[in-house]
């Protein structure tokens, strides 16, 4: 016999970020959430990283150098791939919300992932290669 | 039907209860096209009979042997064993998510019901072909009732859909598509319960519903479609000024 635990509030909106079983639609459910979590993360650092200015321009030139390691353009480059693809699938909720394209919902996902890889590698390559 | 042999291990969820739910395992010798609903009708007539779970038709109709299977949301009497394993593999069943467990795979569909009726799908007597107003309906068994729409009320979409698993207090994709079906007819008390917090705006299209339905309601589609109804209402009674008649119509101003 296996024990099942009961899930609580927390562990049932868990499942939000569970895709197995399910569709590429919840992938797109999923990617929407967690690059809306990453973005907010990231806007909270980025105010603290202004905040280094208070301290003089030796406190910030030293993370300005920090930032252009390759593991921080990486990180940069993540940012830039979540943006593209929280904007793009927005714009994908926001038509189909409108009731515009919604029967091809499942195509536009295809086509938002296809377009903010291809915009994301464009930047990564960019941003490497400065 | 073949003459083939598949041996498989059927996992299924047990709760009896207050007792803690678990897992039992049968192993079944099944032809690998008969349906999953079959193989735990005879899970229960030859190796358990406390085993509980709903059904009736057979035959896609009535929405009634929902369950998932290896975690994910399907009318069993139209699954065939092929579908979901293999010779030597294991079925997970379970119930349905986002519904109180009444025993076993048996879940409790009475709210989702009393939902549906909130938005006016009622029960049709299928000899009159009217609508059963809530206070005419008999109190116990008997009368053909039945709503004619393509919806089977089988739930998957409510079990597979994410936001129900965390607002328990929302509509649900069968009751918004329901609507969408039947139309808001200008009914104010209509455009107030699918405009409300907990109708198509806690919708965060996942469109997974549309993905399990059986009956091809495709709820994702209808809620967005509603959702376009509901900003056109709401953008002409902004110039018409929409006035509630005593039934609770909308009164167009001409």
């Amino acid at each position: 016999m296996i024990e099942i635990t009961k899930g609580s509030l927390l562990g049932r909106a868990a499942k939000w970020f569970d895709p197995r079983w399910r569709t590429l639609n919840m992938l797109g459910f999923i990617l929407n959430r967690v690059t809306a979590i990453g973005l907010t993360l990231y806007l909270f650092l980025h105010l603290g990283v202004l905040s280094l200015l208070a301290q003089g321009a030796k406190a910030y030139d030293g993370f300005i150098a920090l930032a252009h390691s390759p593991v921080f353009i990486f990180g940069e480059a993540l940012v830039v791939a979540a943006g593209f693809i929280h904007g793009l699938n927005g714009i994908r909720i926001a038509l189909n919300s409108f009731g515009i394209g919604a029967r091809y919902q499942k195509a536009l996902l295809v086509l938002v992932l296809v377009v903010a890889l291809a915009c994301s590698l464009v930047f990564a390559v960019r941003m490497f290669g400065a | 039907m073949t003459e083939t042999r598949w041996n498989v291990t059927f996992r299924v969820y047990r709760k009896k209860g207050a007792a803690a739910a678990h897992y039992d395992e049968f192993r079944l010798e099944v032809d690998p096209d008969e349906y999953v609903l079959d193989a735990i009708e005879r899970i229960w007539a030859y190796q358990d009979r406390s085993l509980t779970f709903r059904h009736a038709c057979h035959h896609s109709t009535c929405g009634a042997c929902g369950m998932r299977v290896n975690g994910a949301e399907k009318l069993t009497c139209i699954t065939p064993v092929r579908q979901v394993a293999r010779d030597g593999g294991v079925i997970r069943v379970e119930p349905l998510r986002n519904f109180p467990v009444v025993s076993d795979l048996a879940v409790d569909m009475g709210v989702f019901y009393r939902r549906m009726e909130m938005g006016e799908q009622l029960p049709v007597n299928v000899d009159k072909r009217e609508a059963i107003q809530p206070e005419a309906r008999p109190a116990g068994p008997g009368g053909d009732q039945l709503r004619l729409a393509d919806c089977i009320e089988c739930g998957l979409c409510i079990s597979a859909c994410p936001i129900s698993a965390s607002s328990p207090g929302y509509l649900g994709p069968a009751v918004l598509a329901g609507i969408h079906q039947h139309g808001l007819q200008g009914s104010e008390r209509l455009l107030e319960l699918v405009d409300s917090e907990d109708g198509v705006w806690r919708c965060h299209s996942a469109f997974e519903c549309t993905a399990v339905c059986p009956a091809s309601v495709e709820p994702g589609w209808r809620i967005m479609e509603l959702r376009r109804e509901v900003i056109g209402q709401r953008i002409r009674g902004l110039f018409h000024g929409p006035k509630s008649s005593k039934n609770g119509q909308l009164e167009a101003s001409q």
